[in-house]
């Protein structure tokens, strides 16, 4: 069972286009909820039933999220597409938007319906030009085919969507920094509370969902959430997509059952390059914590297996690395882009990331100090959890695993002031 | 904040620039006209080879009702808005993690000597500019780099010599 829901169009000849998703069912059941006027909390039953864990990183349930909006409160609401796709190790929500852009288009019309917004954004990093122009162009064949727009299909409801083109940062990625975004602004993440659903985009109620959450809903509503709960296992309904790169023969997007062993992941993605040993794996984006290789090969990738490890599956991106890589020098690099990135709003956040990345970068040149160590525990842990967005807990994170499973190559390091590994 | 007025405003950009950008506040709502300052900072960056002059985000603030401020503020915070020339080939490089255990630092070395010019740089031509940039969401074919809208993947340094060659 693989390319069940997101990528349902994959293997057809130019599977963007809107006759090819029709050719697969695309757009029938929005046509079915809008002839039958399914109840709007039918909906929401439904998206909770399947058990659809938010897929941008945090894996808040999606039916939760969306019943947290007043649907009759007056004033506009609306639906938001975070396409933002910024997490180092993430490559799959590119995918949806070049190959099956219209599944997405129909997941946030069914979700407008059911929260009761007449118009949606589509926020997209500024850098993916073709995917951007592929879902523009779903955008007018939709609209010509009269699934978007005014009284569609002659139901009555409204539903207007258009693309937000993002500019570079990653921090946009944070709802409420994209939400900025789009009003014209720095995207700098809010104070929250109040959360989107009762203050969000032009003070308005919103929901945000990751561009893979939307997209799953078209067949959770064809197919029932039973059957997309039944795909994974406990607490991870569904499958899911998997961007995997690294060390490997064949990088790429894999769409698969929640709860398949890693073991099968990376043998479907070739395997290791060049037979060499699997050294760490970082499961879900650069953020997440690492885990070392054995211990990956013994995981399945579900939520529960992977947080059980210590880790988190955030937005499966799964990157391997093999015994060639120098752990400080990963940290390195990986310390350098959250200190690029942090928007600088708050000092434990501002301070604290360009503490780690000096202190990881004197380590990785041989100037490392005794104290260095735990002076990087002592840091990582005055940032997490002490600032606006979690922009903070993603540069402590990967700090903190990378200590616990590999404290030896950074001892290393001081010690002999060269890498133990030969490569940095 | 001097206001402008409506002949003014005709007068900041040709009239396809223009149309352009009415394209973007189209999206908004009527009352939310500085949501479209992205589109059209990029609109105009891209008229002008790439980079934006303090004059153009004062046009852009002008045509969008915004105090120039609120322009500059968003032109320096995102990384795609160029504040200096570039070349009219902005070559971007990802380094992050696995583009650089796939050996981007051997395309950025290779870039560097063939083109005698550093990050943030410009060869004296203007044919070419070189930029570090963050994860670009296409780690499945690393190493990779962006020039203009265009994404190249599993790069090795023959790859990349025929790429640039194709290029004015
Ligand atoms: C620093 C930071 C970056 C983020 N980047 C993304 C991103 O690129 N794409 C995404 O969908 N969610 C991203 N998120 C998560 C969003 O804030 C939000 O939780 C998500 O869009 C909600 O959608 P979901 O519930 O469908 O996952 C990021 C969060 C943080 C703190
Ligand atoms: S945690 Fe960092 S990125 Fe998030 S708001 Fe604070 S300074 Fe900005
Ligand atoms: S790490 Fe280079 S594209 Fe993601």
């Amino acid at each position: 069972m693989a390319n069940e829901v997101c990528l349902r169009t994959l293997d057809l000849e130019r599977p963007w286009l809107i006759e090819q998703y029709q050719s697969r069912g695309g757009y029938e059941v929005l046509k079915k909820i809008l002839s039958e006027k399914t109840a709007p909390e039918a909906i929401i039953e439904e998206v909770k039933k399947s058990g659809l864990r938010g897929r941008g990183g945090a894996g808040f349930p999606t039916g939760l999220k969306w019943s947290f909006i007043s649907r009759n409160a007056p004033g506009q609401k609306y639906v938001v597409c975070n396409s933002d796709e910024g997490e180092p190790g993430t490559f799959k929500d590119r995918d949806i938007l070049r190959y099956n852009p219209h599944q997405l288009i129909e997941g946030m019309v069914i979700a407008g319906y059911a929260i009761g917004a007449t118009c949606g954004y589509n926020y997209i990093r500024g850098e993916f030009w073709e995917p951007y122009e592929r879902f523009e162009q779903a955008l007018e064949e939709a609209r010509e085919a009269g699934f978007l727009g005014e009284d569609i299909l002659g139901s009555g409801f409204d539903f207007q969507l258009h693309t937000h083109l993002g500019a570079g940062a990653y921090i946009c990625g944070e709802e409420t920094a994209l939400l900025e975004s789009i009003e014209g602004k720095k995207g700098q993440p809010r104070y929250k509370p109040p959360f989107p659903a009762h203050f969000g985009l032009y003070g308005c109620p919103t929901i945000i969902n990751n561009t893979e959450s939307l997209a799953s809903i078209p067949m959770i509503m064809e197919q029932g959430g039973e059957w997309f709960a039944d795909i994974g296992v406990k607490n991870s309904g569904g499958p899911k997509l998997f961007s995997i790169s690294g060390n490997i023969n064949n990088p790429g997007v894999f769409e698969i059952p929640m709860g398949t062993p890693f073991s099968e992941l990376l043998a479907m993605a070739g395997g290791m390059k060049d037979g060499r040993k699997i050294k760490a794996v970082i499961p879900g984006g650069s953020s997440a914590p690492v885990i070392p290789g054995e211990q990956m090969m013994e995981l399945n990738m579900d939520y529960d297996s992977i947080a059980g490890a210590g880790s988190m599956l955030g937005s499966g991106a799964v990157i391997v690395l093999d015994d060639t890589n120098c752990m400080v020098k990963i940290l390195e690099r990986m310390s350098y882009f959250y200190h690029e990135e942090s928007c600088g709003q708050c000092t434990p956040c501002r301070e604290g990331t360009g503490w780690l990345y000096r202190i990881v970068h004197r380590i990785e040149t041989g100037q490392g100090r005794q104290e260095d160590l735990d002076l990087l525990d002592d840091v990582a842990d005055k940032i997490a959890g002490k600032t606006i967005c979690a922009l903070g807990d993603a540069a402590a994170m990967p700090v903190q695993g990378m200590l616990r499973h590999f404290r030896h190559e950074f001892q290393y390091h001081i010690d002999h002031k060269r890498c133990m590994v030969g490569v940095g | 904040m001097t206001t402008t007025t409506a002949k003014e405003t005709s007068e900041l950009f040709t009239p396809e620039i223009r149309a352009e950008i009415d394209r973007w506040i189209a999206k908004y709502p009527a009352e939310w006209k500085q949501s479209a300052v992205m589109g059209a900072l990029m609109i105009v960056q891209e008229s002008n080879g790439g980079w934006l002059t303090t004059e153009l985000m004062d046009q852009v603030a002008a045509y969008l009702d915004m105090p120039p401020i609120a322009v500059y503020e968003v032109a320096t915070f995102y990384s795609m808005f160029e504040l200096k020339p570039v070349g009219r080939n902005k070559i971007c490089v990802c380094t992050n993690v696995s583009c650089m255990t796939n050996k981007s630092d051997l395309i950025v070395e290779h870039l560097e000597k063939k083109l005698g010019i550093g990050f943030g740089e410009v060869t004296e031509d203007g044919r070419f500019s070189l930029k570090e940039v963050e994860c670009l969401g296409a780690c499945g074919g690393a190493p990779m780099m962006q020039i203009g809208k265009q994404y190249y993947e599993n790069l090795t340094p023959e790859i990349v010599d025929a790429i640039l060659e194709g290029l004015e």
